[in-house]
């Protein structure tokens, strides 16, 4: 009884706190979304003016041609290539930023790591655009060196698409490591090293388990967004660049067919969820 | 751009515009046109200002389906619409747009006369659009791949080519540049399965799908391609403005054209401001300073043409009466077949991958 009045009072004086997050998210988040949901089963946008009916064709589309199974399996791959990427990447910054530097050297690779956000999305991919093409900078850069001619053109390809996108998402994966790394007393490091393990072991039996929160989530916070992303594929992917995110944008901008790509968007949502419900204990055991 | 933020970017799109509605004021123009189209170039904003008192008010759409949702959804903001003449027929069903009285257009008169009479503007002999500019979808090249234009559609496909070609990223203007490849009709295209064979050989040669004017002029610049689908108005653009290496091809077989034309939407607070504007827009004086400063396609009043330079591009090439029979204009297509020819490019484009 005390304790239940004691949680009441507790939560009254926390609720001028939670009031604006919480304002927020049904604003920005909650309410833009359900009017998704609801225009998702319907035949016409109601903005549209033309009479509309609910349905579930535009879920039935999805399964009707085999072109968007196609392309989702096409994205769900794109998001575990570019995720491992930047694990790959990202991991050891992170390790090195958290635990070999220190001080102002840290400070300024931490900058560089950052640098990229600061700058607007659509400026770094026309810039890796001209990085990549044939005759661009690193076309010529390599030739310029090398006593042989190379031909690198690299634009309009998967590759690109890849490079692009993990340029736009290691900083996520070294920020998440970075803090979980960090936070590894080193007292432990120095524990296992002194009781006879090899820096191989350290790495594997204490550094790799300690930080697994980290990675899973910087995985996480890159994979969902990349399997819908379409400006990235769309500019640096040319003939190969067709994916389901490009496919969605196409319903909302080129077709207006806002119930359709409503829908193929909620079909993500829901293959998403079901990846990172399924992941979720294997990775929680491992973290 | 990810996904919820094309939401919020909509959604306050739509917002934004409802305010504006309740700011309408009777003595401004409210402009609906593609951005960058010249009814929103400042120095003609000023100089229509200037003459009629009218303040010209500008808003935008990314697709003929957004347009009309936008008048749909905000009656009695808009003054002037422009309407691509394929469109015309679905705005007026929609009872949309209204009949202009196009004696208080003196420009009018010398609007040519198969685009003034053109079926698709002119409903029970009221007028429902007025004419303004019209242009092609044919190829371009770049001269540095090329001794000598090439005079056949069929140069796409050539293998000397391969991933030097670019298309359009747009559904309906791939199969009708793929049934003037078939020697078809654009508008009742009785084989598809010739038009989606003929794409589907066509995709290999393919380097990127471009989606706007400045795709194509950067290829071009970085000499990565040779030979494209292009808009007449752009590849003179490219040319004259940019000096960039590019030459229009309009190929025997044919190229697809088409007509933009201005109308007055239903429930218009400033009818005698559109109908001004709508004049101004068809002007001789603007049309020669907009190909001069920017470039624009052909217009469809004869004497704007007749008052551009004799070695003008849109009166030299475009008004080549041997272009003129070789082109087909775009007629109205139903939604229906608008979302069969998407779903027909989008299997293509992943056929493709």
């Amino acid at each position: 009884m005390a304790a239940a009045t004691a949680s009441r009072s507790g939560l009254r004086s926390a609720l001028p706190l939670l009031t604006p997050a919480y304002l927020w998210l049904t604003v920005a988040i909650f309410l833009p979304l359900s009017a998704m949901v609801f225009f998702s089963f319907m035949t016409e946008l109601p903005l549209s003016g033309k009479p509309w009916a609910f349905t579930l064709g535009n879920y039935a589309a999805f399964f009707s041609q085999s072109l968007y199974l196609t392309l989702l399996l096409a994205s769900l791959r794109l998001g575990l290539e570019v995720t491992l990427w930047c694990i790959v990447i990202g991991y050891p910054a992170a390790y090195v930023l958290a635990k070999v530097l220190k001080g102002r050297s840290r400070e300024a690779i931490f900058l560089l790591v950052i640098l990229p956000f600061w700058s607007n999305g659509l400026v770094r991919i026309f810039s890796w655009a001209m990085v990549l093409r044939e005759g661009g900078i690193l076309d010529t850069a390599l030739n310029a060196v090398l006593p042989f001619k190379i031909n690198i053109d690299l634009m309009y390809s998967y590759p690109a698409v890849i490079i692009g996108l993990v340029h736009s998402y290691v900083p996520y994966m070294v920020l998440t490591c970075y803090l979980t790394l960090q936070a590894i007393d080193d007292s432990l490091i120095e524990a296992g090293r002194s009781l006879g393990a090899s820096r191989l072991q350290v790495l594997k039996r204490v550094i790799i388990p300690l930080s697994m929160p980290g990675l899973v989530a910087g995985a996480a916070l890159i994979f969902v967004p990349v399997v819908g992303s379409f400006m990235e594929p769309r500019i640096l992917g040319g003939r190969t660049g067709t994916f389901y995110g490009t496919v969605i944008e196409d319903q909302f901008v080129a077709v207006f067919n806002w119930p359709l790509g409503a829908a193929l968007s909620f079909i993500l949502l829901a293959v998403v969820l079901v990846i990172l419900a399924v992941a979720s204990p294997v990775l929680r055991r491992a973290a | 751009m990810r996904m919820p933020d094309l939401t919020a970017l909509l959604t306050a799109t739509a917002v934004f515009t409802s305010a504006l509605a309740f700011a309408a004021k009777a003595d401004e123009v409210h402009v609906l046109n593609w951005k960058g189209y010249g009814a929103d170039e400042p120095w003609a904003v000023e100089a229509f200002e200037k003459a009629t008192g009218n303040k010209v008010v500008n808003d935008f759409f990314n697709s003929e389906q957004e347009m009309l949702t936008k008048i749909r959804t905000n009656p009695g903001l808009y003054d002037v619409v422009m309407i691509n003449a394929a469109f015309n027929d679905q705005a007026m069903d929609g009872k949309l747009i209204q009949p202009i009285d196009v004696s208080k257009l003196p420009n009018y008169a010398d609007i040519s006369k198969d685009k003034a009479g053109s079926p698709m503007l002119v409903h029970d002999g009221k007028v429902y659009g007025v004419p303004w500019v019209w242009g092609l979808t044919a190829l371009a090249i770049n001269d540095k791949s090329f001794d000598k234009p090439p005079t056949s559609i069929a140069e796409m496909w050539d293998a000397a080519h391969k991933g030097r070609v670019v298309i359009r990223d747009d559904a309906v203007e791939a199969v009708q540049f793929g049934a003037i490849a078939t020697g078809q009709n654009i508008n009742d295209i009785k084989d598809m399965d010739a038009v989606k064979a003929k794409l589907t050989s066509l995709m290999p040669q393919i380097k990127t799908f471009w989606s706007s004017e400045n795709d194509w002029n950067q290829m071009v610049a970085s000499n990565q391609i040779d030979i494209g689908t292009y808009w007449s108005g752009s590849a003179d653009r490219a040319k004259t403005h940019f000096k960039l290496p590019v030459s229009l091809v309009v190929p025997q077989e044919g190229a697809v054209a088409w007509l933009d034309a201005f109308s007055i939407p239903v429930g218009a607070k400033n009818v005698a401001g559109a109908e001004a504007f709508i004049n101004y827009m068809i002007d001789p004086k603007f049309y020669v300073e907009w190909v001069t400063k920017v470039g624009a396609p052909v217009s469809a009043n004869t004497k704007a043409v007749e008052a551009l330079p004799e070695d003008a591009f849109n009166r030299k090439v475009m008004g080549d009466p041997e272009v003129a029979k070789r082109i087909q204009f775009q007629a109205p297509i139903t939604d229906a077949q608008r979302e069969a020819y998407l779903a027909l490019w989008q299997q293509l484009k992943v056929d493709v991958k």
